[in-house]
């Protein structure tokens, strides 16, 4: 028992700062958006006092925002868009991201060191250089300002994040299983469904995950390389912000945004435990 | 015809010849087993039944069909992998469907044969359960039902008692006989234990160096070893170097290293001049007091140097006069009584002429 008190103080020791950053840099600004997100715009931005002694002008906190978001299907719409580039750019980063994670996890040991270096090189570019590179590329080929510019560098960017979970979960499959599969009668296929994939499941979920949130809130790409239709809800958010100088109203949207991505993540949390039972 | 055979088969990694010209056949029925030191070859064989490697040279036939060009997924023969390999997404019983449903079996038969093959490893009970929640022994029994559930041709089993503790792998031992007695499938065991092989098998093929060294029962394999190699890695003996003085009608006469002249039972090969080892079991060998009346032929007097107590028998060490140790194994027949001689006691040990047996090299 005597050993359990430094112990839980060294505990504390190393949790305490990063505890301490999230609370002050996380939860309480979100505290306050939320609070900003029931109060009125400020005439020139910011937002508007509290308690106000002047006649005429908006004070007090009001659900006017929702009442706005919940009244016009724009926002929905746009809301569905941005669920829909997430949805595809995380389908068609996991289609091409699994054989090239299955293609390094099964290369000689002194080879995949390299290969995932390989896949995290570009982060060494600047992200704004790597998508004005897109916008030179696409320009001779028409297809700059079109959805399909939108997605493939949406792709093209969270690529690696889909790559690393999937190569970190597959490397660790112990390879005698797919010999007993093979040894029990199934063929490559079948391997791959009944045994390789669903044990990769965690990793196909952390790395759905990891593309899924950030496309979510993506601005600059669709506003790079996208048209006027390409909008998504980070770019009504960047907008409301520094466009319009709504703050209540961009308030809003980033919280309607959180709860929606805490919506999908939860749920991706629990299909991944039903997934993996042998991993809860 | 056997069920299988092995023709010739060589297997090269390299400059190491892993499996170097090995010919075997194993009967149906049969429980067969590949003992050997690890590196010996014995599961580099098992593979190449199982169809993951293939022979540089020599054929695998199965009833008489060369397996050459049939991949493991296609070949009758299923395997016990050492580590088990149960797969930790699916339950017990999901794991012992596996090889019904890869034989598109139909979902009443494989229900049906899943709880059969449950019933007779003892886990009906465990069928909902995932194999992170098994003791080693049930996850055993599950890579048993699993490999079995398909009724193979033949099931091979690769070191599968190893990672179990000594007195649950008896247990295991027994149930194993018992199995392969009841479902009547030919065994194909691959063990560096050298008891585990001499407590389970019809037929052992004792390998080294890629080579096999003796192919026979058991017993025989014990009593008459072909070789020193072979002698050693079976139980244990003592080893005397030798050489033959004369051979006559009832025996040899061995000039032995330390000891000088001993009797030896008749070797058919052995020629005068010829050196070799003599083996002699520790329980072929009598340990008596020095003075006590005695009409063995081979005797020696020595002190006893160390001995070691089991519970049913002991193993003593004696030290001969020139420095020659010999080990001897006595009952301890008498209830409450560790050892009949103390550390340091003054014995006399001997044999029969007829005990032990000459090892030409």
């Amino acid at each position: 028992m005597a050993t359990q008190r430094p112990e839980r103080s060294t505990r504390w020791l190393v949790t305490a700062p990063p505890f301490l950053f999230l609370l002050l840099f996380f939860l309480v600004p979100a505290l306050i958006m939320v609070v900003a997100s029931f109060r009125h715009p400020g005439e020139f931005g910011g937002l508007a006092p509290l308690f106000s002694s002047r006649s005429g002008e908006e004070a007090g906190l009001t659900a006017e925002n929702y009442r706005v978001f919940f009244g016009d299907w724009v926002y929905f719409e746009i809301f569905l868009r941005s669920f829909g580039v997430a949805a595809l750019t995380t389908v068609l980063c996991l289609l091409l991201a699994y054989p090239l994670a299955l293609l390094i996890a099964h290369s000689p040991r002194r080879h995949r060191d390299l290969m995932v270096l390989l896949c995290v090189l570009p982060f060494a570019s600047n992200f704004l250089v790597r998508v004005y590179a897109w916008m030179i590329m696409l320009g001779p080929f028409e297809l700059l300002f079109t959805p399909f510019a939108v997605i493939a560098a949406m792709v093209y960017v969270h690529l690696p994040f889909m790559i690393l979970p999937l190569y970190t979960n597959l490397e660790k499959h112990d390879p005698v299983l797919l010999d007993a599969a093979q040894d029990l009668g199934a063929d490559g296929w079948r391997r791959f469904w009944r045994v390789t994939f669903p044990l990769s499941l965690p990793g196909v979920f952390a790395g759905s995950a990891l593309v899924f949130i950030p496309v979510l809130g993506m601005f600059a790409i669709p506003e790079i390389l996208g048209g006027i239709g390409d909008w998504l809800v980070g770019n009504m958010i960047k907008e409301a912000f520094l466009g319009v100088r709504d703050w209540p109203f961009g308030s809003m949207l980033s919280i309607m945004l959180t709860v929606c991505v805490l919506a999908v993540a939860s749920a991706a949390a629990w299909l991944a435990r039903r997934g993996a039972p042998g991993h809860a | 015809m056997a069920l299988l055979e092995i023709r010739n088969v060589t297997r090269q990694f390299g400059a190491l010849k892993a499996v170097d010209d090995v010919s075997l056949s194993i009967e149906a029925g049969e429980f067969f087993t590949l003992l050997g030191p690890s590196g010996c070859g014995k599961t580099t064989i098992l593979r190449m039944i199982a169809g993951f490697d293939l022979p540089d040279a020599g054929a695998i036939l199965l009833d008489g069909k060369d397996l050459a060009d049939t991949p493991p997924e296609k070949r009758p023969l299923h395997t016990v992998f050492q580590s088990y390999a149960l797969f930790p997404h699916m339950t017990v019983a999901g794991n012992v469907a596996f090889p019904l449903e890869m034989a598109s079996r139909s979902a009443e038969e494989i229900a049906a044969r899943v709880k059969e093959i449950l019933a007779l490893v003892h886990l009906e009970d465990k069928g909902a359960s995932f194999p992170h929640e098994l003791s080693g022994g049930q996850k055993q029994r599950v890579a048993l039902a699993r490999a079995l559930v398909n009724r193979p041709r033949l099931l091979m089993l690769d070191e599968p008692l190893g990672a179990l503790d000594a007195k649950l792998r008896e247990q295991m031992q027994i149930e194993l006989i018992a199995l392969q007695r009841d479902v009547g499938i030919t065994f194909v065991f691959v063990t560096h234990s050298q008891p585990e092989a001499l407590a389970l098998s019809h037929r052992i093929a004792v390998m080294k160096d890629g080579r096999i060294e003796q192919l026979d029962e058991p017993s025989r394999i014990y009593s008459y070893p072909r070789n020193r190699f072979v002698a050693d890695f079976i139980g244990n003996v003592n080893l005397i170097d030798a050489t033959v003085v004369e051979v006559t009608g009832h025996g040899l006469t061995l000039d032995a290293t330390c000891l000088g002249l001993v009797a030896a039972p008749p070797a058919p090969t052995a020629q005068a001049g010829q050196a070799g080892v003599l083996a002699l079991r520790p329980e072929q060998v009598r340990l008596e007091a020095a003075n006590a009346a005695h009409d063995l032929k081979n005797h020696f007097s020595g002190r006893i140097l160390d001995f070691l107590y089991i519970g049913d028998v002991t193993t003593y060490v004696v030290e001969l006069a020139n420095g020659r140790r010999i080990e001897a194994l006595l009952a301890n027949a008498a209830p409450g009584r560790a050892h009949f001689f103390e550390i340091g006691a003054a014995v006399r040990v001997g044999w029969r002429h007829d005990a032990g047996i000459f090892l030409a090299d």
